[in-house]
């Protein structure tokens, strides 16, 4: 988006190393653990759930090994059963929820609407504490032990007869919940009440329309988890009926409750993606948005039928056919406004200016393998299909497209393209686009062939298998360890970036967007002056010269 | 279309023997699935394909060919954007009806279908058959007769599931579950439980036998069972002493069961109830919750004195006095 300045911004010229800015304006572990900017605050997160992904993703690499033989390669059923729970407990909520918003979403929320922070900077902090409590409980339940429950938790099993650290991790979990609702209800205070002078919503980056989305998801879903898990550690503590019907509770309303949130929990992790992806697409192909308006409110639309979808994960428990028919058609509903993105998308690049450094690489990889993990969920809300495949590795492939085919692929897009704004410095591109391609091919040999397994019948969290199974684990496994290798090499370019990558200027992909310009790393206000807004989002035609700095 | 489909099903099968990649397919419905499945993996690859395609095709020609080129605007399209708005809307109401009626049409098993119960139970299944004979992760069946199975579980959920006949219920604790098939191949196909449930979840499996009529009937026959489920179930009727109370000729402290089974009763709350598995269940466990007029809620729950078997036996006693009683209305 183009905007006039009122001023023009004094540091243009300044190299970055003696200019002030967020990151060097003071210093000691005080001025970061201390601080309300929430820049600093993005990348406190950014430090956290990376060390949680990498914990979750050394469980998912034990685990492809173990499958690597029929009766199991490495350990025993037991410890296995935990791997499986504490990857999912981990990646889900302490990776894949916060992903997006916590680090790309509080560091670009406020530079992209022209503000100098969040509505709340120390409830924001407080939000990054409080994930960081829940964190520490659930690291501490993988210590003491772990828990085998599956990350859904499923009643009676993890209330009256799993002997393992249920409480811990349910704690952990209800705890970090809070951390997502302060920070839902921090943006969506700030992009009704804190939009610079003309920047009217829908000259909104489509970033800003997809965190409004998210955000009310974690306001309206997130307590039901958090009361949900707080039942089951009262049925588990003091034996209160519930769940359990052997002390007069019903298992299924568990599932109920449970999928209230974790179905419109899928859309928090997939919409921010949506979102990056809007910016990389118009950004790397100079264009703007094909559809402005119908990819914004598909995202809205999104928000509110994945609300409606729960049933399609109970279509096997016993509900009523008649409950089977309502959710299975809502649940083709929500697919069309994902549809309706994705051609967008692809239109967007119809006539541009397209060129491939490693954001755009990782944004077309988003695109492909989200619409294979879109496609395969009509598998799923189809009745008779479903009958079959759920419970079984057709499950996990179809949601490892969408969550990691899709919103970690968007994160690390959206990573790469804002890493020079949030350090001041460039990553090595071609190591980056090696890395970009590493992944996409990890990622398909690793997942495809489990669509294959799970049409076969294998069900999922199975230690053992019965040994016709084994060719495709044994691909599977192989290209696990090829995407783990994958997302290694960001890691270690990235870190090497931050000392020893070449400093850049403000704006060094020529994109539009307010937070381009401002120097990068932005001073600690974001911007010396409030920028005055007046075009549209994704102004690229007509700007001639387009600047790179 | 259909020959077209079948033909591709003949060349996958006989891909599948490379790389497997169709599962057994051996049940009536089982065909009817994998046509489906058919169509929406073409549905998938075409649009996959396609869009990878136009992706591809657009990065080629519209490359960027010098670092300050501007593209010129493109105008929003209103009749595209309703467009592929309409078709993939289209599609997807095609697909809700078509897999809809499938699964409709093979909710309810047919009127004639032999009745078998399952319960799971760390880490097993536990299988009866109304004659008698019991089973412990195996299920002998007779080919091309519809088959009936109740679920349920004495623990945790469980879930039954027989990949080559395309089916699978979950075995929920304290309710009963109901699927059916018709095997159309006589055969041994896996049985998995395909709800995560504990340490051994994976060692729950187990094996269906599907056998001609004549074998069948043989291998019920040769089994070790000396008496039915329904006499079974009378044995413990008498041993629980539910026989003390409810007596036969309705003078007992408790109504008499005799030909209650399948009729509506009144509740003391004034509601009317069906008698049927489940409602006898209740009685069993929490009777306390479903009083009758004219009897005071006297009687003991037997939760945790008797497993989900034995109350399946008393069911079947039950339902046994019912029929005894429609049989000796009829003379």
């Amino acid at each position: 988006m183009s905007s006039t300045l009122i001023a023009e911004i004094p540091g243009h010229e300044i190299p970055s190393e003696s200019r002030l800015n967020y990151l060097n304006a003071n210093y000691g572990i005080k001025s970061w653990l201390l601080t309300t900017d929430h820049k600093r605050i993005a990348l406190l997160y950014l430090g956290s759930i990376t060390l949680m992904f990498f914990v979750g993703g050394f469980f998912a690499v034990l685990m492809r090994l173990h499958l690597i033989e029929p009766e199991g390669a490495l350990v025993a059923p037991e410890v296995y059963n935990k791997l499986f729970t504490m990857h999912g407990v981990i990646m889900v909520f302490f990776f894949l929820v916060p992903s997006i918003p916590a680090t790309l979403g509080n560091f670009l929320v406020p530079m992209m609407i022209g503000a100098r922070d969040l509505a709340f900077p120390k409830l924001n902090l407080l939000s990054w504490y409080i994930y960081i409590i829940g964190a520490a409980f659930t690291l501490y339940a993988v210590i003491s032990g772990g828990v085998d429950t599956g990350w859904t938790f499923y009643t009676p099993y993890s209330s009256s007869f799993s002997h393992t650290s249920v409480i811990p991790t349910a704690l952990g979990v209800f705890i970090t919940g809070f951390s997502s609702i302060l920070t839902g209800l921090n943006f969506v205070v700030t992009i009704h009440k804190m939009r610079a002078p003309g920047l009217t919503w829908f000259r909104l980056p489509l970033f800003i329309w997809a965190m409004y989305a998210t955000s009310i998801i974690f306001i309206l879903g997130t307590p039901v988890i958090a009361i949900t898990l707080f039942l089951l550690a009262l049925e588990r503590l003091l034996h209160i009926g519930i769940f359990d019907p052997a002390i007069g509770g019903d298992p299924i309303l568990f599932q109920h409750l449970f999928w209230f949130y974790s179905h419109p929990a899928v859309y928090i992790m997939i919409l921010p993606g949506m979102g990056v992806m809007s910016e990389l697409i118009t950004c790397f192909s100079r264009k703007r948005i094909f559809g402005y308006s119908f990819v914004a409110f598909s995202s809205l639309s999104i928000a509110i039928i994945s609300f409606l979808v729960w049933g399609h994960h109970m279509f096997v428990t016993g509900q009523s056919i008649y409950a089977g028919l309502i959710f299975s058609v809502l649940s083709f509903l929500v697919a069309i406004p994902s549809a309706i993105k994705v051609f967008n998308w692809t239109a967007t690049l119809y006539k541009g200016s397209i060129s491939y450094e490693a954001p755009m690489l990782y944004a077309l990889g988003f695109i492909g393998l989200f619409t294979m993990g879109g496609l395969t969920g009509l598998f799923l809300a189809s009745l008779a299909t479903d009958v079959h495949l759920n419970g079984t590795y057709f499950i996990v492939a179809h949601f490892h497209y969408i969550m990691v085919g899709g919103a970690v692929m968007a994160y690390l897009g959206g990573i790469h393209f804002w890493w020079p704004k949030i350090t001041g410095r460039m990553y090595p591109d071609a190591w980056a686009r090696f890395a970009a391609l590493v992944i996409f091919v990890g990622f398909n040999l690793t997942f495809f062939p489990q669509f294959m397994l799970g049409y076969l019948g294998m069900p999922r969290r199975y230690a053992v298998y019965p040994a016709e199974f084994q060719v495709l684990n044994v691909m599977s496994s192989a290209g696990a360890s090829i995407l783990g290798i994958g997302y290694l090499i960001p890691l270690i370019y990235l870190i090497w970036s931050i000392r020893y990558g070449p400093a850049v200027g403000p704006n060094p992909w020529g994109a539009k967007g307010l937070e381009w310009q401002t120097p990068s790393p932005p001073p600690t206000e974001n911007f010396e002056e409030i920028p005055v807004v007046t075009e549209d989002a994704y102004d690229y035609a007509g700007t001639t010269g387009v600047a790179r700095g | 279309m259909n020959g077209l489909i079948q033909s591709w099903l003949n060349f996958i099968g006989a891909a599948a023997t490379l790389i497997p990649i169709k599962p057994a397919a051996a049940s009536s419905i089982a065909e009817g699935v994998d046509h489906l499945y058919f169509v929406l993996t073409v549905i998938t690859l075409f649009f996959t394909i396609s869009i990878f395609a136009t992706i591809f095709y657009f990065m080629i020609k519209f490359r960027r060919r010098s670092p300050n080129e501007v593209p010129e605007d493109t105008k929003e399209h209103l009749a595209l954007e309703l467009t592929w708005t309409i078709v993939p809307t289209l599609i997807t109401v095609f697909l809700f009806v078509w897999a809809s009626s499938l699964y409709f049409e093979n909710s309810r098993p047919p009127r004639a279908a032999t009745e078998i119960f399952v319960v799971g139970k760390q880490w097993m299944w536990h299988i009866q058959h109304p004659e008698g004979v019991r089973e412990i992760n195996e299920l002998h069946v007779p080919v091309n007769e519809p088959i009936s199975i109740t679920l349920t579980s004495d623990d945790v959920i469980h879930d039954f599931y027989i990949p080559a006949f395309r089916v699978k219920k979950d075995a929920v604790p304290g309710r009963y579950t109901e699927l059916w098939f018709q095997a159309t191949k006589v055969g041994t196909y896996h049985i998995f439980c395909g709800q995560y449930c504990g340490a051994d979840h994976a060692e729950m499996i187990g094996w269906v036998y599907v056998m001609s009529p004549t074998d069948y009937a043989q291998w019920l026959s040769g089994g070790s069972k000396n008496e039915t489920m329904a006499q079974t179930g009378e044995r413990l009727f008498t041993q629980l002493g539910c026989v003390t109370c409810h007596v036969a000729d309705g003078t007992g402290r408790g109504p008499s069961l005799v030909g209650v089974y399948g009729k509506q009763q009144k509740l003391a709350s004034g509601e009317m109830k069906m008698v049927d598995g489940p409602f006898i269940r209740q009685a069993i466990v929490n009777p306390n919750s479903i009083p009758l007029p004219n009897y005071p809620p006297i009687m003991p729950t037997f939760q945790g004195q008797i497993n989900e078997e034995q109350v399946l036996q008393l069911i079947a006693y039950v339902k046994s006095l019912g029929t005894q009683q429609t049989e000796a209305n009829g003379k």
